[in-house]
């Protein structure tokens, strides 16, 4: 597997992502600088890591998405490569026209660290193939601007193409205003692009790899990932 | 010098806070009438924040040394070893008068603040903690306080990538003008890499780092030191505003500077910015320091040399390079998009001399600005009394079970997740206690070692009996530290009182600080850094005294340690440690019965460590997972806050006959814990603390939905859950959060 | 050449700030009014010196990064 990190001024998580990745997979991820123009040979999946790049200044990800790896990055995506995004990088990957839709500031108007239960909406995507279709995880939230909105047209495009990819919900699974936990359109955690290639997602699975740290719903995502680029 | 510079009236001496003797010894000092950036700099030199002038010659007592201890107080950070060549730098700072004024900013610049204290040192922030102190919950200010003060370092914490992992947070009308917001930063390092502020070698250059120099907080150092007064929301202009982001790229361009071998002294420019930074490294050193303001990065145009010298912008720093290096250190900071200018170096002449426009506009001795500057032995009363409280004395004016749903729903022990839900805890991943425990607890990288993490004062008992509440400071963060198995290792100390130069509040000082030096020594447990907050106090008021401690420990093992949570139905409760039913400025007798009164409990340092080697000793061998600390509201309230977490009721047994009951139930006995495990555990525990003299007494068992007190109406934990958990929300309900 | 650009929400898009503050000026006493939305204001200093190039600079800054189009609104006005 060879996977790529990319780091912006201003990410913060992109420590966590890597363990993640190394902890699935047994290989470091490639660190990638911002202002570099391409990524390095060979790379299957890029992650957008977790943050406040440029300090989320102007709009979350708005800057970030103009950089220079970015013309990289979308070009390896409609060639097909994996693309994940988490928190910052979901927000990025919005930004950048990548995944439809926009990140606003939370309905509360807080930011919000805690835990969160997601509903993985399909289990037959590169991402989440070692998840069961239906299964609800536990994994944590940390962002003030997680709130996903998209025109009518994209949101019923998103949910009748399947390409939602998780759900904020209950301990049961069962999707409702109360477990939604910032006003995401129909309580969307996260989205897939066309081809679901694309993933980006606000909660943050790296964070519970560890039993000693909170759980470990977090490990089939990066599992999914490390098996199917071993394949 | 300059032709259009103010003249120096005693008037402009008295604006800067220079006292006229001060002045007279200043002008004794250089022999000549100071210029008015002369007059800038030694305002800000030997004003309180920055020459602990009031406090030096009391915190020369306390105990700063032990085997593990690498750096204690004077430098930017304290430094002990943790083993296998790991290191931790921490400490902890006040922005009291800044947050009191623009919440938000002064929260951001203060966390700001202690994060680069600490990553001056070479050292990666692995968390942050905070205690707070606002005023009553009537006063009109105080929900927008909370919201902002809390956004604020939420604001910035999560944003610069720190996980924010413990704290406090308590309401008292003592703070209603002047509000105490203290922020703690725990740094890893390796202990063959750590760096000082001490400048070494003559001409070496003097490099400035980080963001540009604004207008800015300009004498926020001399703000720091002056009484509020009715006038105080007049000095808005002068707080400065935090970048998370600059700060964030500034640590990743110093751990990576540091990596080259080409740093030879680094320093935070904090209060007082480039003055007390370059005058303080030039001092530690021996050395005399040369600066160029015309190299200076500034924000804005047209900056005078006094403005310059006196500004706090932030995320800024001061280092002394080795000249060979020059390239490769500035190439490193050109890459992360931040200001990099040689700004001076040093010299041998022990002198602090600053040009600009090619005019010499200061020419002072160092060492007399820096680690010489005035100390005074305030006059202070001794240390004050209350009467003891006779418990049987007191009536209980509701029912146990009453008494204990209200505690938990008061301000000062309701839960406080609407606080830390806005810090960002999980960040880094390796947060195995979150907020909401005695300690947190952080793991090192990939384990198996840990920190415990803890701040802890309670300022009531400080009042009461500063030398007693000194005491209780010091051994409470011992003691949460113990509850999670850690080995408490040593402490950062914030000391906040009022205005030393009334002898009743200098006297608390005196106290606490003797009491905190004794419980050090008894408890291993030295200083290694800290801070000194003095003149909190509005309108003559002064503010309950309030000497923070930040404690950390060590735990070898992370796997091996407790929580406060019940596990199971049939797991048995038991107290380590003496029930006397000490009612006296309990939260009982204050929030229940309206009475904030009596002697505080009295803290025997020797008990404390006894009872505390041996619970950890319980948690350390795996038999015991389950420990909490008893504090505020007694055993009661211990046991519903483990009854809460676990989601399992209590039954208590017969209550003692010898004791009132809402004494034993809420009295404040220190040195206690509470404990739980199966049967056949806690009855070889008992045998354990019988044979080594340590109290011992069965509480009750886990079982059922409700906390049981013989004789009463039982209390569903979910009840008492809900008023616990809403008091807070429902409180900043309506209160516009901080854009 | 000095311009402003001003970005506001779209109409229909959910401003929670907006409301939280119109919520917070009735509360404050401040009668009358009926609605709060919320946006950006940039104050842009240009070497143009003719208006309609000034125009179309910011046109492309506000379609390329100072607004998103899926949610914003821009105008664009020369100050000077």
């Amino acid at each position: 597997m060879k996977a790529a990190v990319v780091t912006f001024p201003g990410s913060n998580r992109e420590r966590d992502i890597a363990r993640a990745l190394k902890h699935a997979s047994g290989v470091a991820p490639a660190m990638v600088w911002h202002a570099d123009a391409d990524l390095p040979a060979g790379t299957d999946l890029v992650v957008l890591p977790g943050g406040f790049s440029y300090g989320d200044y102007l709009r979350c990800g708005a800057i970030a998405a103009r950089s220079n790896i970015m013309a990289a990055v979308q070009a390896h995506a409609a060639r097909g490569g994996l693309v994940l995004g988490v928190c910052n990088g979901f927000q990025i990957l919005c930004e950048a026209q990548l995944l439809p839709g926009v990140l606003m500031r939370n309905d509360r108007l807080r930011f919000m660290c805690k835990r969160q239960h997601l509903r993985v909406e399909r289990a037959d995507t590169a991402f989440t193939h070692r998840y069961a279709q239906g299964q609800v995880i536990d994994v944590c939230i940390a962002h003030g601007e997680g709130n996903w909105t998209a025109d009518a047209d994209a949101v019923a495009r998103i949910e009748g193409e399947g390409l939602v990819a998780f759900r904020y919900c209950d301990a049961n699974g069962v999707v409702s205003p109360e477990t939604n936990c910032n006003g995401s359109v129909n309580s969307i955690a996260g989205i897939y692009s066309e081809k679901r290639n694309v993933l980006g997602m606000m909660p943050h699975p790296e964070n519970l790899i560890d039993a000693l740290v909170g759980g470990t719903d977090g490990r089939g995502l990066f599992e999914s990932l490390a098996t199917r680029m071993a394949a | 010098m300059t032709a259009t510079a103010p003249k120096i009236t005693l008037e402009l001496v008295a604006e800067h806070g220079l006292k006229p003797d001060e002045y007279a010894r200043f002008l004794e000092l250089i022999g000549r009438e100071p210029t008015i950036t002369e007059l800038g700099i030694v305002s800000a030199m030997w004003n309180e924040h920055c020459s602990y002038k009031s406090s030096r010659l009391h915190l020369k007592g306390l105990p700063t040394s032990a085997p593990w201890v690498i750096q204690g107080p004077g430098e930017n950070a304290g430094v002990i070893d943790i083993g296998d060549g790991d290191a931790i730098a921490f400490k902890m700072e006040s922005h009291n008068h800044p947050s009191y004024i623009e919440p938000y900013q002064g929260a951001t610049t203060g966390v700001g603040g202690i994060l680069r204290d600490v990553f001056t040192m070479g050292a990666r922030p692995i968390a942050a903690l905070n205690a707070l102190r606002f005023g009553s919950p009537d006063h009109p200010k105080t929900r927008h306080l909370v919201s902002g003060v809390v956004a604020g370092i939420g604001g910035y914490g999560n944003s610069f990538g720190v996980p924010t992992v413990g704290g406090s947070v308590g309401f008292h009308t003592r703070y209603d003008g002047n509000i105490l917001v203290n922020a703690m930063a725990v740094g890893l390092a390796k202990t063959d890499g750590i760096f000082y502020a001490a400048a070494a070698g003559v001409g070496n250059p003097i490099v400035y780092l980080g963001s540009k120099t604004g207008r800015d907080g300009i004498h926020g150092a001399t703000m720091a030191s002056a009484e509020f007064d009715a006038n105080s929301d007049e000095k808005r202009p002068t707080v400065q505003v935090g970048d998370p982001f600059a700060e964030k790229l500034l640590l990743e361009a110093c751990l990576e500077l540091m990596q080259t071998d080409s740093v030879i002294a680094i320093q935070d420019m904090g209060a007082a910015g480039l003055t007390c930074s370059a005058v303080e490294m030039g001092a530690k050193g021996n050395l005399g320091v040369e600066l160029i303001l015309d190299n200076v990065p500034c924000r804005e145009e047209g900056m005078s040399a006094y403005e310059m010298m006196l500004s706090e912008s932030q995320e800024r720093m001061l280092m002394v390079l080795k000249p060979e290096k020059r390239e490769e250190a500035e190439a490193i900071f050109r890459k992360w998009g931040l200001d990099f200018a040689v700004v001076g170096y040093t010299t041998d002449t022990l002198r602090f001399v600053v040009k600009h426009h090619g005019e010499t506009v200061a020419d002072l001795p160092i060492k007399e600005l820096g680690d010489e500057a005035p100390l005074y032995d305030r006059p202070h009363i001794a240390n004050t009394f209350q009467p003891t409280i006779d418990p049987a004395s007191v009536a209980a004016p509701v029912d146990n079970a009453t008494a204990l749903a209200r505690l938990l729903a008061t301000p000062d022990l309701c839960s406080k997740r609407w606080v830390w839900e806005q810090y960002d805890h999980l960040i880094l991943g390796n947060t195995v206690q979150k907020p909401g425990g005695d300690a947190a607890i952080v793991r090192i990288e990939d384990g198996p070692k840990g920190v415990a993490l803890t701040t802890d004062v309670t300022p009531r008992y400080c009042e009461a009996d500063p030398v007693q509440g000194g005491r209780q400071a010091v051994a409470e963060a011992w003691r949460n530290i113990t509850a999670v198995g850690g080995l408490p290792l040593a402490i950062t100390d914030n000391l906040n009182f009022g205005n030393p130069e009334k002898p009743d509040v200098m006297g608390q000082f005196v106290g606490c600080l003797k009491g905190i030096g004794e419980a050090c020594v008894a408890l291993d447990f030295p200083v290694v850094s800290g801070n000194v907050s003095l003149y909190n106090e509005t309108q003559g008021r002064s503010i309950l005294p309030t000497p923070t401690i930040g404690g950390v420990g060590l735990l070898d093992d992370v796997t091996l340690h407790a929580t406060v949570a019940l596990r199971q139905a049939g797991d048995v409760l038991a107290v380590i440690g003496d029930t006397t039913g000490w009612i006296g400025q309990s939260v009982y007798l204050r929030d229940i019965c309206g009475r904030e009164e009596g002697a505080p409990p009295p803290v025997d340092l020797a008990v404390e460590r006894r009872n505390g080697d041996f619970v950890r000793g319980l948690i350390r061998s795996g038999r015991v997972t389950t420990v909490h600390d008893c504090s505020d509201g007694g055993l009661a309230v211990a046991v519903a806050e483990m009854a809460m977490a676990g989601d399992i009721g209590v039954s208590f047994d017969t209550l003692p006959a010898d004791i009132p009951a809402h004494a034993f139930l809420f009295g404040e006995d220190q040195a206690r814990y509470v404990i739980a495990a199966d049967a056949a555990t806690i009855e070889a525990v008992a045998a354990e603390a019988r044979a080594a003299g340590i109290p011992f007494r069965k509480l009750g068992v886990a079982g059922g939905d409700a906390i049981n007190i013989p004789g009463e109406t039982p209390a569903r934990v979910a009840d008492l859950r809900d008023g616990h958990d809403n008091w807070l929300p429902n409180y900043m309900a309506g209160e516009i959060d901080h854009p | 050449m000095k311009a402003r650009v001003t970005v506001t929400l779209k109409t229909g898009v959910l401003d929670p700030q907006g409301k939280a503050i119109e919520g917070a000026l009735s509360s404050l006493g401040v009668e009358g009014v009926t609605g709060v939305r919320q946006g950006k204001v940039f104050d842009i200093e240009l070497a143009h010196t003719q208006p309609e190039a000034a125009q179309a600079a910011l046109k492309d800054a506000c379609e390329r990064l100072l607004a998103n189009t899926v949610i914003e609104n821009y105008r664009v006005e020369i100050l000077s």
